[in-house]
């Protein structure tokens, strides 16, 4: 495929990176490939880009995609610290975070719910196959109720919702998909690209080797099988025309952030991604049925960002010179009068 | 291994029959909540405006109101500002603890206190001074509230009286208490007057202790707290990120920071600020923010205390591994675990130089003093760029929280280092770029930020080669840990130098550290004075040690560390480093009952081991 530029003259392989170390057939890996077409096709230039993960086989894939970009792999289940002060120390950055069920859910939790709540910047993606793999197999905590172990262990405790706990704490994008979807995960993802504010998007995606047998939920023929997707969702970058793909008797539009807009074609029923208690709804009903929502879950384009919040220079903090961050001996000489 | 305790009660000789002047402490014994901060600070700030050089010690509870507190102000004509051992003079406000304070004075004491407690009935052999306070609020307001918030205002009034301290220089310092609250400096100054008034009439003058002006001890000099200082330090240094969490007695650094960065660090064309401060959701998250930002090449700092460095500790790991710049202020309290929040201690030496699992190894800056807060704030930026990795801080309680005297800062000469960044240039010199490449020997590699247009690198805490990239080979992990060690000894030479004085001529050495030194002034005295003993002193400030230390050991005959914790966690550092004859050498002096150390128990454990 050599010779196909995007709208910045870059070639697809300009957004690749390193030779991926997890298992063949991982879902994880697909997740990588459709990352690296939505920065392609955005056309986002990959040294604007920072990627931040935490650990575990989820937080090693920032190393396999992006290689013109600044990466940082973490610390287990911190990945949203860093990630705040990383994107509040340089507001110009695109920031990428990559998790997993494990690094979130468990260990994590906590960070997860306070970038939530603060809405931070960031496309926030959970690579969710309910085991952790890289210590072979033990369960995540959003391993489902029942689910087994392939040494014939039960889960008997409940899984968490990252999608719902994400709408409540106050993510102003909230998605699902599932790794074996390649093009409703672009989409989403483009979208997510398209959003400024916290997009949280939990991709299921099988653990080949822990999580792919008879009795796990989190299996590829499981999730096919369980996966209910609330709309068709499209993605119109803001330099494509919108008006010719769809009809507008069905579907659902979503201008974002910079005037992209997301084309949710509406499937069994009437879902309005702007609605948070519909978003709930939908997410509670559909686990009781044993089903996972994909989607566009929830979004509110409009929502304040918590950098914008900080009301910080536009400049990046980082880059601010000596002259303006050192007051000038006025300032000294006031201060230490104020202590005679 | 022995302790100075407090139970050791030294008993002093007094001078009953003449004066003492400007040499005494003053314990204002309070319940904490009842606004008796502004009339401790008014008695603390009235002495001093007079020329006399004092200090002021603040042991309160971990409670925000109701439980017993006490305030020391120390008056010294020689300008010693540890705390003083025996307190002279006792102000009783606090039924509660009123007669285990009375019961601790040496022979000679001076008492007010609030006549219904009728403490003169404990002891014959100090002098007592009876004060309705109930009553001489009374005319003062009807307000009950506010009479309960002025009435320690009172105890001001007698104290002017009975210790001559001028009730101009009272005024003076509650109009810089209250700043322009007219209404509120009337209501104190009629409280003020009427202690006065009552001392005058009713109090004759039977104890020895009197305040006199003094000339040329503090002029131009200022008051202030060790983390307000710190916070200064930290502006003047440019900080462009703070990630914290509140606690005690960390919380005013950041408090204060935060004060000053509103006031003067916003863009003067936009309003908008040149900084960001978050309270994060606990210390793991603080610190990680800051790593984030100091990896994107912000000027990154948090401030802690014990419990929170625990927490610390990961990112703490991940900053050395990764190399990344941060600064972190520990000002220490009496640990482990919760311990006592509110007492001092330099309990935190031993965990910090070697914060996290695994080979790590961490510089810390040791200051002494208010000006030293201020002035390793800005040195412990530089040296976090520097050396690419976090940075520590080590304040305490003492330090940080209570009021000191202090020559003005001086406003910095040095602009920022802002370390080894690659440019264009270097780039071009050294053709290609590797992170963790040590090109100019001395351990530290070049470094890009995200951002640049500089080659971009794969920052990570897993085992990486020179180039960032992921590896687990033998050498490539041999190879990293040994350049870090080297950077390690770089920073020996790069951490602030020792103060050394070689008085002792080769016979007794001592080194100390931190809030210490103040002691350490009167126990040389004391020394010298009492028991003819002259001694050198090593004034650490810094760690890795440097040489001078090494040679410092090996010039004296023994050499005492003085330790405000119970392991003696400076002398245990020091001696990883030393040879055998230098172990030899090494005693150890441990303070730890969570009050700041006293020259008078310093003095005592010395000769104990002499």
């Amino acid at each position: 495929m050599a010779g196909k530029v995007n709208i910045i003259g870059l070639e697809s392989t300009a957004y690749r990176g390193a030779k991926t170390t997890l298992c063949a057939g991982c879902g994880h890996n697909s997740i990588t490939e459709r990352i690296i077409d939505s920065f392609f096709e955005l056309g986002i230039q990959p040294t604007d880009v920072i990627k931040l993960s935490g650990i575990g086989c989820s937080s090693k894939s920032p190393a396999y995609f992006l290689n013109q970009s600044h990466g940082f792999n973490s610390v287990h289940g911190r990945m949203p610290s860093l990630a705040t002060g990383a994107v509040v120390a340089n507001r110009k950055m695109i920031a990428i975070g990559i998790s997993g069920d494990g690094d979130t859910g468990a260990i994590g939790i906590g960070q997860f719910v306070h970038l939530m709540r603060r809405n931070l910047p960031i496309v926030y993606v959970i690579e969710d196959n309910g085991c952790y793999g890289l210590t072979k197999g033990q369960f995540s905590p959003t391993a489902d109720l029942g689910s087994t172990l392939k040494t014939g262990v039960i889960n008997d405790l409940p899984p968490i919702d990252t999608c719902a706990l994400a709408v409540e704490l106050g993510a102003s994008f909230v998605a699902r998909s599932f790794s074996g979807d390649p093009k409703q995960l672009k989409a989403i993802l483009k979208a997510a690209l398209s959003h400024r504010g916290t997009s949280m998007i939990d991709v299921l995606s099988p653990c080949v080797t822990f999580n792919d047998h008879e009795g796990s939920t989190k299996s590829y023929a499981y999730v096919k099988d369980h996966d209910e997707p609330m709309s068709e969702v499209g993605f119109v970058p803001y330099f494509e025309d919108i008006s010719v793909e769809y009809d507008p008797g069905t579907t659902t539009q979503v201008t974002l952030h910079n005037g992209s807009k997301i084309v949710l074609t509406k499937m069994a029923e009437d879902y309005a991604p702007t609605d948070k208690i519909k978003a709930l709804q939908v997410l509670h009903e559909t686990a009781r049925r044993g089903e996972y929502a994909t989607g566009v879950l929830y979004i509110e384009p409009n929502k304040q960002d918590f950098v914008d919040m900080l009301g910080i220079v536009d400049e990046p903090l980082a880059f601010l010179d000596q002259s303006k961050v050192r007051p000038g001996k006025h300032v000294l000489d006031e201060i230490v009068e104020s202590f005679r | 291994m022995s302790v100075t305790a407090p139970s050791e009660q030294e008993v002093g000789v007094r001078e009953t029959a003449g004066r003492i002047v400007n040499d005494f402490a003053i314990q204002v014994a309070t319940v904490n909540g009842s606004g008796s901060q502004t009339a401790n600070l008014v008695l603390l700030r009235s002495i001093f405006q007079m020329g006399v050089p004092v200090s002021g010690k603040n042991m309160f509870p971990s409670n925000i109101a109701g439980l017993p507190t006490w305030y020391t102000v120390r008056a010294s004509s020689k300008g010693y500002v540890a705390r003083k051992k025996e307190n002279d003079f006792l102000v009783a406000m606090n039924a509660e603890t009123a007669k285990e304070d009375v019961m601790t004075l040496s022979p000679g004491a001076a008492v007010v206190y609030d006549e219904p407690l009728k403490l003169n009935e404990l002891r014959k052999d100090l002098i007592f001074y009876p004060v309705p306070f109930d009553k001489l609020i009374a005319p003062v307001t009807t307000d009950a509230k506010l009479r309960r918030l002025v009435r320690n205002m009172i105890y001001d009034g007698v104290l002017s009286r009975l210790l001559s301290i001028d009730m101009g220089q009272m005024e003076k310092a509650l109009r810089k208490q209250m700043g322009k609250k007219e209404k509120a400096i009337a209501l104190n100054m009629n409280a003020l007057k009427a202690g006065f008034d009552y001392a005058d009439a009713n109090l004759p003058k039977r104890d020895p202790f009197v305040v006199e002006p003094m000339e040329g001890k503090t002029d131009g000099m200022i008051l202030i707290e060790g983390n307000a200082a710190a916070a200064i330090g930290c502006m003047m240094a440019g900080v462009t990120f703070v990630g914290w969490y509140p606690i005690t007695p960390s919380s005013s650094l950041c408090e204060s920071l935060i004060d000053y960065l509103k006031k003067y660090r916003k863009d003067p064309e936009t309003g908008k600020a040149t900084y960001a401060v978050i309270q994060a959701e606990d210390e793991i998250a603080a610190l990680g923010m800051v790593i984030g930002a100091g990896w994107m090449g912000a000027r990154a700092m948090t401030s802690t205390a014990g419990p929170g460095m625990s927490l610390m500790a990961e990112f703490t790991g991940l900053g050395y591994y990764a190399e990344v710049p941060a600064v972190i202020f520990d000002i220490q309290r009496a640990g482990p675990s919760t311990g006592l929040p509110t007492r001092t201690g330099q309990q935190d030496i031993l965990s910090t130089a070697i914060l996290s699992h695994g080979d790590t190894k961490h510089p810390m800056l040791l200051p002494a003093s208010v000006n030293e807060c201020y002035t390793m704030a800005q040195e412990a930026f530089d040296l976090a760029e520097r050396l690419q990795t976090p940075v520590f801080v080590m304040s305490d309680l003492d330090l940080g929280m209570n009021t000191w005297m202090s020559k003005p800062f001086d406003y910095p000469t040095k602009g920022f280092d802002r370390g080894k960044r690659l440019d264009d240039e270097r780039l071009k010199q050294v053709g290609e770029f590797a992170r963790y490449r040590d090109v100019d020997g001395d351990g530290i590699p070049y470094r890009t930020v995200p951002g640049d247009g500089l080659p971009p690198f794969f920052t990570r805490g897993s085992g990486h080669n020179e180039k960032a990239l992921y590896s687990e080979r033998a050498d490539d992990y041999t190879n990293n840990l040994n350049r870090l060690s080297k950077k390690f000894d770089t920073a020996r030479t790069l951490v602030p130098k020792a103060e050394i004085d070689l008085a002792g001529r080769g016979g007794v050495g001592i080194i100390a550290y931190g809030t210490s030194h103040w002691a350490l002034i009167e126990t040389r005295d004391q020394l010298k004075n009492e028991q003819k003993l002259d001694t050198s002193y090593f004034r650490l400030r810094g760690y890795p040690f440097s040489k001078e230390l090494f040679d410092f050991i090996d010039a004296h005959d023994r050499v005492y560390v003085v330790d405000q914790n119970r392991d003696g966690q400076m002398w245990s550092l020091i001696k990883l480093e030393c040879n055998p004859q230098q172990v030899a050498k090494l005693r150890s002096i441990k303070h730890y009952y969570g009050l700041p150390i006293d020259g008078r128990s310093l003095t005592t454990e010395l000769l104990k081991q002499e």
